[in-house]
């Protein structure tokens, strides 16, 4: 079916090894990635002059938790801006070691994509030059969008933190104790 | 500076490093207004997933709501009759036109230009006022659903918008007076927080902010959804990527925006705004208290969801800040496996410190302000 495609085939060609399966989902390119070589892959539809995918529009990932193995996919949608063509890259990932080489060496803008992958699925990016959490604080526990984190969890309060260069109120430190010691440690 | 800072519209925490006034590093703290819009929408059926929806991008959320209904009946594999789609277009304009209000009119009372903050609220009112009267809401609206509107226009819509559109032009033109060649504005905008081409490619820029530094990339015309590809409208762009370039797209986009609504109310053709399908739309009141189908169809929306095939997709829409792409992952149930939205304003705010570098703290105001971010949409 999608052999007819010439750009398909042309990347088939390309990354020959690379490719685990292509799909047409509804009208999308969709191409099944091997992790290994990850980059060197992007880097080939980046800088192909035929293909020329040479803008990244999103990455996140979808947990498949007891549905399917490998656990994770992080998914890619590139596209070419020149040629109007979208292209969607899924590449699995198993539970028991969640890395992906980081594509922020091809796009800057990689960057706080890849971070909030790892805040919310906690899937970690080899070379990201910070990885850090983006939505949640630091001190949270856990990975909330994993199939297997429950929905009503909560978490424990954190103190204010002190950040280097600001001033933090005193007064809300204590007000925090007071109202852990009126709610008798439920919080 | 931040999370709550006076002069930045948004809970937004910048990091800086200065020298003096001079901004050497920026380091933006965003999640403030995180509420876990992915992992609610698992827990909700495909059609309560809508009023998540406006809470994304809430200068726009018809906008939003668009973009997801498109999605889900890409994954589904429906298309919604002419008149639906006329009408999806025309609320997505004035939308549109709502959002740039809010980001050029909010910047300039920034910039300490309250008489242009006061007419762009008046003109963004009326918008208000007419989504008031369609919808029933200002800003919650949940107007659209999968497969359809929650009901057609109200009778004399056209004559409202027309009226509204005339007094917005007056009041734009008063705008556009004030600003133009006013010294103060132009010092403060021009040459600010300038980005270059490539540079925007690289961070995945997108929207106004693309477009002022030249390039020319709008969802709608590069992949035309809904009726665009039968709409006449030029894509405005900038040249230098600063600011003002910024400013004047947006701008030139209402005007663009407000072409198109009209085109569309003269071009509308009469019909049904539902696909005729029972396994997706509720059934009428009529139907339901009177016959025994119309009873089961509507418990089983209601309480089931509606059952979307199993699969992936990716749709994208033009929001007021650029693209705005919805990827849906559905298991085949009543309820979605995976919502993913890709919210331009987070992806612009990882570029931040490449425009403020090298400028005054005084500086990070009208750049963040042009930026426009949304913190409903940027946090989720």
């Amino acid at each position: 079916m999608s052999n007819a495609n010439p750009r398909i085939s042309y990347i088939r060609e390309k990354l020959d090894s690379k490719i685990i399966e292509v799909q047409q989902a509804h009208g999308d390119d969709v191409l099944l990635l091997d992790r290994s070589g990850l980059r060197a892959s992007f880097l080939v539809l980046k800088t192909d002059t035929q293909l020329g995918y040479d803008f990244l529009s999103d990455i996140t990932a979808v947990d498949y938790w007891q549905k399917k193995e490998p656990r994770f996919e992080v998914v890619y949608q590139i596209l070419s801006i020149m040629n109007h063509q979208r292209l969607r890259i899924r590449v699995p990932v198993p539970e028991s070691d969640p890395t992906v080489e980081s594509l922020t060496p091809l796009w800057r803008g990689a960057n706080f994509l890849e971070r909030e992958v790892w805040d919310l699925f906690g899937i970690r990016f080899i070379d990201h030059p910070d990885l850090r959490r983006i939505l949640l604080y630091d001190e949270f526990q856990g990975f909330p969008l994993r199939k297997d984190y429950p929905v009503n969890l909560w978490q424990p309060r954190v103190p204010e933190r002190e950040v280097a260069g600001t001033f933090v109120d005193e007064r809300s430190h204590n007000k925090l104790l007071r109202l852990k010691k009126s709610l008798g440690g439920k919080i | 500076m931040g999370p709550s800072h006076p002069a930045t519209h948004g809970t937004i925490k910048f990091n800086l490093k200065l020298d003096g006034e001079k901004v050497l590093d920026c380091d933006v703290e965003v999640g403030y207004l995180h509420r876990g819009f992915d992992k609610s929408c698992e827990q909700a059926t495909w059609t309560q997933v809508i009023p998540y929806t406006d809470r994304l991008n809430y200068a726009s959320p018809l906008i939003n709501n668009v973009g997801y209904a498109l999605a889900v009946e890409k994954l589904i594999g429906v298309e919604t009759p002419p008149r639906c789609q006329y009408i999806r277009v025309i609320v997505s304009e004035l939308s549109r036109i709502f959002d740039h209000l809010t980001c050029c009119g909010m910047s300039c009372s920034e910039l300490g230009a309250i008489t242009v903050g006061f007419y762009m609220i008046e003109a963004r009112e009326l918008i208000m006022r007419i989504m008031e009267n369609l919808t029933g809401a200002r800003l919650t609206v949940t107007y659209v659903r999968i497969g359809g509107l929650k009901h057609d226009l109200v009778h004399d819509f056209a004559e409202q918008v027309a009226q509204a559109f005339k007094t917005i032009r007056k009041l734009l033109t008063d705008c556009d007076h004030l600003l133009s060649r006013n010294r103060i504005f132009i010092d403060r905008m021009s040459n600010v927080g300038v980005i270059s081409q490539e540079t925007a490619l690289n961070y995945s820029l997108t929207g106004p902010i693309l477009r002022a530094t030249g390039v020319n990339y709008d969802v709608r015309k590069a992949f035309p959804y809904l009726v665009y590809d039968q709409m006449d409208f030029a894509v405005p762009l900038g040249s230098k990527g600063d600011n003002y370039d910024r400013f004047v797209c947006r701008m030139q986009e209402i005007e663009q925006s407000m072409g198109i609504v009209e085109q569309a109310l003269e071009k509308l053709p009469v019909g049904p705004v539902w696909i005729d399908d029972p396994r997706f739309v509720l059934p009428e009141k009529e139907k339901v208290y009177n016959s025994i189908e119309g009873l089961m169809h509507h418990f089983k929306i209601i309480m089931e969801g509606i059952h979307v095939p199993a699969g992936e997709t990716y749709l994208a829409v033009e929001g007021g800040n650029g693209e705005l792409g919805f990827y849906l992952v559905s298991d085949g149930g009543g309820r979605p496996y995976r919502i993913r939205v890709r919210p331009p304003c987070f992806i612009a705010m990882g570029a931040f410190h490449e425009m403020i570098k090298g400028y005054m703290v005084a500086d990070i105001v009208p750049t963040f302000g042009m930026i426009n971010m949304i913190g409903g949409e940027c946090d989720r």
